[in-house]
């Protein structure tokens, strides 16, 4: 069906006339920096209720004259710049806004993905009802006080494994009174790792590790070796909080590297499955692996991790997992 | 959607607000079903039940629509639409389910309030009206800004409505102003108070006691004194007995005027009566309205009044009226009804046997009122078929209307052509403002006699009897007595003056807010400096207007955005080093307090206890988090105490 009653040729001229000239209007850059809302970006259009209202201040205007009310004048003039004023309160409610991405946490498909903006609002101004979504209908809706950091959350649900971008957003208010619609578009370079599903619970394949048994990393296994002192970027867990309370400084436990042997997570591990099916349950034995204290490596085609153990090894090993590209192996 | 509780009572409340006013217009079911409504909503917002089903309401809705059609036999007149309006948004109150609903409501309410216009446009009307909008606005506000407190909200509502006031008035004073009505407008039936064009005994005297403003009159140039100050009004030919009436008009010649002197010219603020009449000084020579003048002198309007309207009129204070009359009509001014009064026709008959002639008459019946005793009072008794007799030979009690009926009727019997005039008579003069305020309670009649060569001649016999009635007033003339309207009586100073400052208040009010229609709007345009005014100069001027106002405004609102967090402790502290900077001591901007302050003290050492106390401030402000408040008020004393 087409809107329009034109001959073919002049509604694909007007079509793509009509496509530049939003795309030039509403020109969008991913941005990956702080965007700030000026009057470059901020559009403003009377919503349908404002129509409506419009119509009501017609129909007064009408008795007015019709039975010359004065002071029905006086109302219908109050009103109707009530109404066009609201105009610059909801332009007034978004602009000089500064907004820039922050860092998403990584999720597991099927959970939902919260990205992560920051919202300056450099003003004494209380800004109401601001209404950022996404183009699927996912949104959230805030206010900022005035001269505050806000970090506003974005909930979209995470359903493949690998990158999810948050594509271009639109950040709106109808403040004060809905008869003007404010938006602006946002578009982030940012975007939110999701790792695999991790399939039901499998049992570990320690019985196939390569010398028949996983080395089990109790922590009675390890040898305490010492005490060094603090270098950033030690981890927590090994700080000796004794020897900080006796006042020696801030000191790290040292413990012999343990020496055994390692379960390899090999992709050609899970038989009897394939494909997504295939990372998913790898992904199980991975948080398995690690929640038991076990050294293990990761093993998939084309790429191997080292069995180590610890929260970064783990993360190294889910990224290779999210974003493994199953189409080309 | 689900409607926030505190929003439903704001709507709830706008709905009160607006119908309210209308309560006492309203057939009294409506005005008790709707209260029901509200009482029931807020009953079912408060027990957050569920709002009823649909079937019933449905069924409620077409009871109320019938019960209007019933009463009005309409929907679509101005009293039933008002009617309809009211309880359809009452209802609406009842399923209330989404934004949608509400702010259907709301744009119900905002018109809801314009039909209030039709029963006052006061000034307490405007206030009542700018309150009913800040509390609509307020919640109008709510379905955008969520679970915002009422404070903030009504914060937001007042300064939009502050913010659109100047544009308001722009737009009034250029706004074109069409002048109505577009479609015919049915007239209201309601009666008002003013003169009738019949005069029966107890008619004037129950006027007289509404301290209603009849007109309001702006004199050019000094005022007339009050005992000339006679406003003409219907004038009345035909007697029954009991009341005297304008009888049918048969013939109209154009009147006729000569010997005229003192000239007078005034502007007259007219309220409406829903007659036909014009008042003007007595005698008219002319006003700036259409209208026709009879040849009894009495200035008519093509319609009657039914707003308040303002016309420029001319009149003389000395002239010669008709000085040739009609046959026909004075035939007329000298019939009388059968055989009722005998003693009055007797008397008369003996005056005119005794008496030399017609002006020897009018006098010796002017002296009769004097001599025997006659009484100015508001309360006369009550007179039966013959109450010319009982009032001129027993009772001897009675008003303005008594006075005049009898004289004319004695005249009449005399053989001397005689007419009532009705109208009012005086006013009060308001030094505030420098105009009068005729009020219904200054409603009178009079007499006129018609003397060959000397034409009409007004004869007031209550001025004979009463003369402070005609000099001083109502207030004066009869005593104290609770019957008087409470602004006859006399007062004291302070409370007259505020009363007339209020009065005067209301005549702005007509004049430039209600009055301003396309005549004034023109006038007021041209004295602004605006010649020869157009609709397109207008158009342009007022567009012009509307885009300076909306760069202003918009500068002013968009200014908040760029103020910036001012950190008060830092202001201070660079006053001081302002103050420093000017003895030499410039802080460097390595420099940190401390620093600073050290050197400071040894290059000035006598300046060491204020530098000392107020760098010890500062930093206990910036790093200690105890006591903030008191230690800036500590730092601003300090800082503005040092000297340098």
């Amino acid at each position: 069906m087409k809107p329009y009653p034109y001959p073919n040729h002049l509604d694909n001229v007007l079509s793509t006339f009509k496509q530049k000239f939003r795309s030039w209007l509403f020109r969008q850059q991913v941005s990956s920096g702080t965007i700030t809302l000026n009057q470059r970006r901020i559009f403003i259009l009377p919503t349908r209720r404002g129509l409506g209202f419009v119509l009501v201040l017609l129909l007064m205007l009408l008795g007015d004259i019709n039975y010359n009310l004065s002071l029905g004048y006086v109302l219908t003039f109050l009103l109707a710049t009530t109404a066009a004023m609201t105009m610059f309160h909801a332009f007034r409610n978004m602009a000089q806004l500064e907004i820039h991405a922050g860092h998403n946490a990584t999720v597991f498909a099927g959970d939902k993905a919260s990205f992560n903006f920051h919202f300056h609002n450099t003003s004494k101004l209380t800004r109401y009802q601001l209404n950022l979504r996404d183009h699927n209908g996912h949104n959230s809706l805030f206010d900022l006080p005035a001269f505050s950091n806000s970090k506003i959350e974005l909930s979209i649900p995470a359903i493949r494994r690998g990158w999810l971008d948050c594509g271009p957003l639109t950040l709106s208010t109808e403040f004060p009174l809905g008869l003007f619609y404010a938006w602006s578009y946002l578009h982030f370079d940012t975007r939110c790792l999701i790792y695999p599903h991790p399939a039901e619970s499998i049992p570990l394949p320690l019985s196939t590790a390569q010398d028949g048994s996983g080395k089990i990393a109790t922590p009675g296994d390890e040898d305490f070796a010492g005490l060094r002192n603090y270098v950033a970027g030690d981890a927590l867990q090994r700080i000796a909080w004794k020897s900080l309370a006796r006042d020696q400084g801030l000191q790290v436990k040292q413990f012999s590297t343990l020496q055994g042997q390692e379960l390899w997570l090999d992709w050609t591990l899970p038989d009897h499955a394939a494909g997504e099916r295939k990372l998913e349950i790898l992904t199980r034995w991975v948080l398995d692996a690690d929640s038991q204290g076990l050294r293990y490596g990761l093993r998939i085609p084309g790429q191997e991790i080292a069995p180590t153990h610890g929260a970064l090894h783990q993360e190294v090993c889910l990224q290779a997992l999210a974003l493994y590209p199953l189409g080309t192996a | 959607m689900k409607l926030d509780r505190a929003f439903v009572y704001g709507l709830t409340a706008c709905i009160l607000l607006v119908s309210a006013p209308h309560a006492a217009y309203m057939p009294i079911w409506v005005s008790t079903l709707c209260t029901i409504l509200l009482t029931w909503r807020l009953y079912l917002n408060f027990t957050a039940a569920a709002l009823p089903p649909r079937w019933l309401l449905l069924g409620t809705t077409s009871g109320g629509i019938a019960g209007i059609l019933i009463t009005f036999h309409t929907l679509f007149g101005r009293e039933a639409g008002v009617a309809l309006l009211i309880l359809l948004s009452s209802f609406k109150l009842l399923e209330l389910r989404s934004k949608r609903d509400a702010t259907v409501l709301i744009y119900l309410a905002t018109f809801i309030i314009i039909t209030n216009f039709f029963n006052s446009q006061s000034i307490p009307t405007a206030l009542y009206m700018l309150v009913t909008l800040l509390v609509i606005i307020a919640t109008w506000v709510q379905m955008n800004t969520g679970t915002l407190a009422l404070k903030p909200r009504i914060h937001i509502a007042a300064s939009l409505l502050l913010q659109a006031i100047p544009l308001t008035l722009l737009l009034f004073i250029l706004f074109p102003r069409i002048q109505g009505p577009l479609w015919g407008m049915p007239q209201s039936n309601y009666s008002r108070s003013g003169l009738s064009d019949s005069m029966s005994p107890g008619s004037l005297s129950n006027l007289s006691l509404s301290q209603e403003v009849a007109f309001r009159v702006d004199f050019e140039g000094t005022p007339p004194p009050r005992e000339m100050m006679y406003w003409r009004g219907p004038v009345l030919w035909d007697f029954d007995g009991i009341a005297w009436t304008r009888g049918n008009r048969v013939l109209s010649k154009i009147p006729q005027l000569d010997n005229l002197a003192s000239a007078i010219d005034y502007i007259v603020t007219l309220e409406p009566h829903n007659k036909l009449w014009l008042f003007t000084l007595d005698i008219p020579t002319g006003i700036s309205i259409p209208y026709n003048m009879t040849d009894d002198f009495q200035v008519q309007a093509r319609e009657s009044v039914s707003s308040r309207i303002r016309y420029k009129a001319h009149s003389q204070l000395g002239y010669r009226a008709n000085a040739e009359e009609l046959p026909y009509q004075l035939k007329r001014a000298l019939t009388l009804p059968g055989n009722l009064n005998p003693q009055a026709r007797k008397l008369a008959a003996e005056w005119r046997q005794s008496l030399p002639g017609d002006e020897a008459i009018i006098r010796t019946a002017i002296t009769r009122y004097n001599r025997e005793n006659f009484v100015y009072t508001l309360e006369p008794p009550l007179l039966g078929i013959n109450g010319i007799d009982e009032f001129l030979f027993e009772t001897h009690q009675g008003f303005c209307e008594h006075y005049a009926s009898s004289f004319v009727f004695l005249m009449r019997a005399a053989g001397i052509p005689a007419r009532v005039v009705t109208g009012y008579q005086g006013g009060e003069y308001n030094q505030e403002g420098g105009y009068s305020i005729v009020r219904q309670s200054d409603a009178h009649a009079w007499a006129e006699v018609w003397l060959d060569q000397r034409g009409w001649i007004r004869i007031d016999p209550t001025a004979a009897i009463a003369p402070e009635r005609v000099q001083n007033g109502l207030s004066a003339a009869v005593p104290d007595s609770p019957a008087l309207p409470f602004l006859a009586r006399t007062q004291t100073r302070w409370l007259l003056k505020f009363r007339l400052n209020l009065d005067l208040l209301n005549h702005q009010w007509n004049q430039w807010v209600l009055g301003y229609n396309t005549e004034r709007q023109f006038a007021f345009l041209r004295r602004m400096g605006m010649d020869d005014v157009t609709w397109q100069k207008m158009a342009i001027n007022l567009m012009i207007g509307v885009g300076i106002l909306l760069g202003l405004i918009a500068l002013v609102l968009l200014r908040k955005l760029y103020t910036k967090q001012t950190d008060k402790t830092q202001v201070l502290y660079l006053k001081f080093c302002k103050k420093m900077a000017k003895v030499g001591l410039l802080r460097a901007a390595h420099e940190g307090p401390q620093s600073f302050a050290a050197r400071a003290v040894q290059s000035k050492p006598q300046l060491a206890e204020g530098i000392n106390e107020i760098t010890s401030h500062y930093l206990a402000i910036r790093y200690v988090s105890l006591q903030q408040k008191e230690r800036l008020s500590a730092l601003r004393k300090a800082v503005a105490a040092f000297r340098v």
